[in-house]
């Protein structure tokens, strides 16, 4: 059975814009499923949905079986949300024992506050922490009691790279555990480090989604340089071989169509010379995670 | 719920803004309205006037901490996103809202305990009537809760700030509590005894034994009617962000 599921959902904010129109999104059971997209795509909207937060103005969700936002769902799944909604007057340790305690699991407190290293803030107060510790407290809360699903809205935003790797521990563990893990993020290379499965979304619409390897779909060798901004490639499409083409996939990044080969490598890298320009990461291979985000949520249609 | 009341009260009491509000103002008002002649009372300045004084501040205390704390702490919790944190909880939505209530009640109590002994040692000594006391600050405190849960649960937090202070503000002036809507010119009088906060007052002055002009049964009607009105307007228009 999925840990939870969205069907077709659809949910318009007043004024008139759709912040889903249509999602279709899986969180296997066990499995961490990181949800990729950009600003505004509707991520944090699925996870409101998926929380019980958000009613749905069309389509189906479902969370363990059920209703997203009944008892049983909010006692078995933890919501990490962007805006934390921790209270400003409050200290660290003192919120996780709390949300601990309304989880019916007060135990659980004390190994997560010091595995985040939350004792250490001692007596500040929220209002006075870093965005970062602030983040921290926020994990805390969405790791205590026992729960079976755990959703977690950019939890590594604004955090320092060993509060990253913090994060990405305790996301490892609980899949480890059997857990099941939504993670919304903006990080490609996290998105790789972590995913079981991947959902590309855009404009309120599910783009793509399966496990990593399947979203890189032909598997199709090409020529991949990185250079500056904006080139003025059309030379380099007349040095080429008749019939290429010369893509600037993501800022800065230049796909050559067309099977790759010596040849093509040679010319580029001797196009370049003429040029001036330095062509970083000169390779060929198949598509990237990055490629393919940029190729999902670039298509027509899927900016709002 | 009552571990999130008591999680709230115990912030609450560590706030220093909602600690002026709600016990330090009180307090030196009941000093004030006591010792200072000026004030309109029926009574002379000094331990006479303690009675009249203590009912009318009674009532401040309870508008403090029922409607302007507990609005102004509901605005910016929906903003912060805390409700919805807390509404992704095991708590259910009566819940969180029940809590909040029950943390009010408690720090309403911790008022009324302090104003009394503040009372006593200007020399008031409760009687009879003073039973009725705790009963009609827990009416007066649901009624205001329930106007603080209509202001604080449908208008953005600035302006559910600067709404509740200053319909304090006005309450405090001229609503019928720190001295009775009798005192007001007549036109004025007549609609400010229909203010919650004048029916409030007015029942709390009874029971702190002040000599007054207290019809009990339309005052208790008025904090009545007002309290099912907030009931009614918050139930239909509380948003949770």
């Amino acid at each position: 059975m999925d840990a939870a599921c969205l069907e077709g959902v659809v949910v318009a904010y007043p004024g008139g814009r759709t912040a889903l129109a249509g999602l279709d999104l899986t969180v296997a059971s066990g499995k961490v499923t990181v949800l990729l997209g950009p600003n505004g795509a509707g991520k944090s909207t699925a996870v409101g949905v998926l929380a019980g937060l958000i009613r749905p103005d069309a389509g189906h969700a479902e969370v363990l079986g059920g209703s997203p936002g009944r008892l049983d769902a909010r006692r078995r799944l933890n919501v990490m949300v962007q805006d934390d909604g921790l209270p400003t007057g409050a200290h660290p340790a003192e919120i996780v024992r709390h949300v601990a305690r309304l989880r019916g699991a007060p135990a659980t407190a004390r190994p997560l506050i010091e595995m985040l290293g939350l004792d250490q803030l001692g007596r500040t107060t929220i209002r006075r922490l870093s965005g970062g510790e602030r983040r921290r407290v926020s994990l805390a809360c969405a790791l205590v009691g026992e729960p079976d699903v755990v959703i977690l809205d950019e939890p590594t935003a604004g955090l320092d790279p060993r509060g990253r790797s913090i994060v990405w521990d305790a996301i490892a563990e609980l899949r480890d555990r059997g857990r099941s893990v939504l993670l919304c993020t903006h990080l490609l290379d996290e998105a790789e480090a972590l995913a079981d499965d991947i959902a590309i979304i855009a404009g309120g619409r599910t783009r793509a989604s399966g496990s990593l390897a399947s979203l890189l779909p032909d598997g199709t060798e090409r020529v991949t340089f990185d250079g500056p901004l904006h080139l003025e490639v059309a030379g380099l499409v007349q040095a080429l071989p008749e019939g290429s083409r010369v893509e600037e996939v993501s800022p800065g990044r230049y796909r050559i169509d067309g099977d790759a080969s010596p040849q093509i490598l040679a010319t580029v890298a001797s196009w370049c010379a003429q040029h001036g320009v330095q062509p970083r990461n000169l390779s060929v291979g198949a598509e990237s995670l990055s490629d393919a985000y940029w190729r999902l949520t670039e298509e027509p249609g899927a900016q709002p | 719920m009552i571990a999130q009341a008591a999680f709230e009260l115990r912030l609450l009491m560590r706030n220093g803004e909602q600690l002026l509000l709600t016990l330090i103002i009180p307090v030196a008002l009941l000093l004030g309205v006591t010792l200072v002649p000026a004030m309109p009372l029926s009574a002379p300045a000094g331990a006479e006037r303690v009675p009249e004084a203590l009912g009318g501040v009674l009532a401040v205390a309870i508008i403090a901490s029922a409607f302007t704390s507990l609005a102004i702490s509901v605005g910016f919790d929906r903003r912060s996103g805390a409700l919805l944190m807390l509404a992704t909880t095991p708590l259910s939505r009566s819940g969180i809202l029940g809590a909040r209530a029950l943390a009010t009640m408690g720090m309403v109590a911790i008022q009324v305990v302090l104003l009394v002994i503040t009372a006593m040692a200007l020399g008031w000594r409760p009687g009879a009537a003073a039973i009725a006391l705790p009963a009609f600050a827990l009416m007066g405190t649901a009624a205001f809760a329930a106007l603080g849960f209509a202001l604080g649960g449908a208008v953005r937090a600035e302006a559910t700030l600067a709404l509740a202070n200053a319909i304090f503000l006005a309450l405090v002036a001229v609503g019928g509590t720190t001295f009775p809507a009798s005192a007001l010119p007549g036109p004025l009088a007549a609609l400010v005894s229909l203010l919650p906060s004048s029916g409030l007052a007015d029942l709390l002055r009874w029971s702190t034994g002040a000599a007054g002009d207290a019809s009990l049964a339309l005052d208790v009607a008025v904090v009545i009617l007002w309290g099912l009105a907030g009931t009614l307007v918050a139930s239909r228009t509380f948003r949770w962000r």
